[in-house]
């Protein structure tokens, strides 16, 4: 009975109306959440953490750097589920979402690229280094860009929405063996001048704002992926009735 | 009895032997074919002295990774075509509908398609070796890291090719999305042939290659089936 | 817990690091509110459209019925 219930949520949870008029409540309370956390943690590590001994204040990138890339990683995951699940089950939100999740994903990508130039130059003294953290995300990225790429070339969309689906799928399995081929790479190559720190013990007062910006990130994370999804089936259940109302009743 | 007659469960691998023939059998007709991709390889890399200099010590330093990038877009340009024959004139629809998995058609072409372009590359690096200045102790490493590894990029590049045939310009987006995936070929080819100049031992990187392969030849057929799938969806 | 730097110009200043950190944030920033507010704009793209649409089928039917029943 309880299997049959769940099952029955599922199916419902597929249904791009019922997703609609379900999420609508929780996306405000999402946006104060992430703007609270993303607020509060910026403010804490900005002012209030102490300074890095060796780093001085160029470590405070530290708190975009880190759940950035965080969620860039996360967000392929999340993308190539979506796409396993509608592939699996034929589920049109599932598709949505995996599309939506891609833009998305990409941008984080950039931020943690980025924040990673800006943060070598005092560390390391130079802009790019092919570290192999920053290497493996700009893969990343190329990965992310290669989904969105291949999901415009299409013309019809449920076309695209599998071929997008296997993409990131093929991508998922890749993902490991490219972060330890890098990683070995790296070893290989790294030049004696550049001293990267090991992942030492991060002080309390260090790391709780690192967890606030974290969960701040998650939550707006959750917060865009949902709004972008929204916006993706009204555009895609353009015909329907529900759509019509949805578009003309709010605002 | 040929091997038309019995598509049952009694062989391991059906249809494959035929169509590995076949496929063979064309990729030698077209003459051309299998020629630009390797004409591509030695013309950009007779380029590379004209860019860079001709000091043999540079040279020397940067062979074995300029011959792994040449090789990986040689590779590249003529994935392209993989599909795109059997896609326009409905073959591969007609692979997709057969009774026989689409798992070994992929992997018989793919197979074809490394032994027309893998193949010949692995046997010309010598040559460019030689014209790159790579020292003496890397060919044999270049050849067997080449052998390997292009089988895997045939592989790998099928994928690629499988999702992007039913597009009328796919060249650049097909290396768009198989780019990232042959990273780790890359790094492991180049990481050996830097070892066995240096003169280490280059097995663990080889023993890696072939691992990939390994698990290239059991997976990537299949996504390929699956993106041949969607591609031939009406 | 307390704020680690005596003045605002030594917040801003950053030990001299203040640009790195403060354009890291800004483009974060940035980023996150292009993420933010595209829904948004998209949705009422979506809407303009909708209405449009409506308003041309209106004008349609008025027509029809102006045909159907010359006055």
């Amino acid at each position: 009975m309880e299997v049959f219930l769940a099952w029955q949520w599922f199916h419902r949870l597929g249904s791009p109306r019922w997703f609609y008029q379900k999420t609508g409540a929780w996306l405000p309370w999402l946006a104060l959440a992430s703007a609270v956390l993303l607020a509060t943690g910026a403010v804490w590590g900005l002012g209030f953490a102490p300074e890095d001994a060796k780093q001085g204040n160029s470590y405070r990138i530290i708190y975009i750097h880190v759940p950035a890339a965080f969620l860039a990683l996360a967000g392929y995951y999340i993308m190539a589920v979506g796409g396993a699940i509608g592939l699996i089950w034929k589920m049109k939100l599932s598709f949505a979402v995996m599309r939506a999740a891609a833009p998305i994903g990409a941008v984080l990508t950039f931020i943690a690229l980025f924040t990673g130039a800006l943060w070598g130059k005092p560390t390391w003294g130079t802009y790019w280094v092919w570290d192999a953290r920053i290497t493996s995300m700009l893969i990343l990225l190329f990965l992310y860009i290669g989904v969105i790429a291949l999901g415009r070339a299409f013309a019809r969309e449920q076309v695209a929405d599998k071929a997008c689906a296997l993409l990131a799928l093929v991508g998922t399995v890749n993902i490991p063996i490219i972060y330890k081929s890098v990683d070995w790479w790296f070893t290989l190559h790294q030049p004696a001048t550049i001293r990267l720190t090991k992942a030492s013990s991060i002080d309390p007062s260090m790391f709780y704002p690192l967890l606030t910006m974290i969960a701040g990130f998650y939550c707006f994370y959750a917060w865009t992926l949902i709004a972008h999804t929204r916006v993706l089936l009204l555009q895609r259940e353009w015909r329907t009735q529900w759509v019509r109302e949805a578009l003309v009743e709010e605002k | 009895m040929s091997m038309l007659d019995a598509p049952t469960g009694r062989r391991v691998a059906p249809g494959f032997g035929v169509l590995f023939k076949t496929e063979l059998l064309l990729a030698l007709r077209h003459r051309a074919d299998i020629a630009n991709p390797l004409l591509f390889f030695v013309t950009v890399l007779a380029l590379l002295p004209l860019g860079v200099g001709p000091e043999p010590a540079l040279l020397a330093k940067m062979a074995s990774g300029m011959i792994w990038v040449m090789a990986l877009l040689a590779t590249l340009l003529s994935q392209e075509s993989l599909f795109r024959g059997d896609f326009e004139n409905g073959s591969l629809e007609q692979m997709a509908l057969s009774p026989q998995p689409l798992y070994f058609a992929v992997l018989a072409k793919s197979m074809v398609h490394w032994m027309v372009t893998g193949l010949p590359l692995a046997l010309l690096s010598p040559l460019l070796g030689l014209m790159l200045n790579l020292p003496a102790a890397g060919y044999l490493c270049l050849f067997f890291s080449l052998l390997l590894g292009s089988a895997s990029l045939s592989l790998v590049g099928a994928v690629g090719a499988a999702l992007t045939v039913a597009l009328s310009r796919p060249g650049l987006l097909l290396a768009l999305i198989v780019m990232p995936l042959y990273v780790p070929v890359l790094i492991f080819g180049t990481g050996a042939v830097q070892a066995a100049i240096d003169g280490y031992g280059y097995s663990a990187q080889l023993a890696v290659l072939a691992a990939y392969l390994a698990a290239a030849a059991a997976l990537a057929p299949l996504a390929a089936a699956g993106a041949i799938r969607i591609s031939t969806e009406t | 817990m307390e704020f680690q730097f005596a003045t605002l110009a030594d917040f801003l200043a950053m030990g001299g690091h203040g640009s790195y950190v403060w354009a890291s944030y800004a483009v974060t920033i940035a980023a996150l509110l292009a993420l933010a507010i595209y829904p948004a704009l998209r949705r009422r793209q979506l809407r303009r459209e909708l209405l449009r649409q409506q308003r041309i089928e209106r004008r349609r039917q008025v027509k029809r019925t102006e045909i159907a029943e010359p006055a």
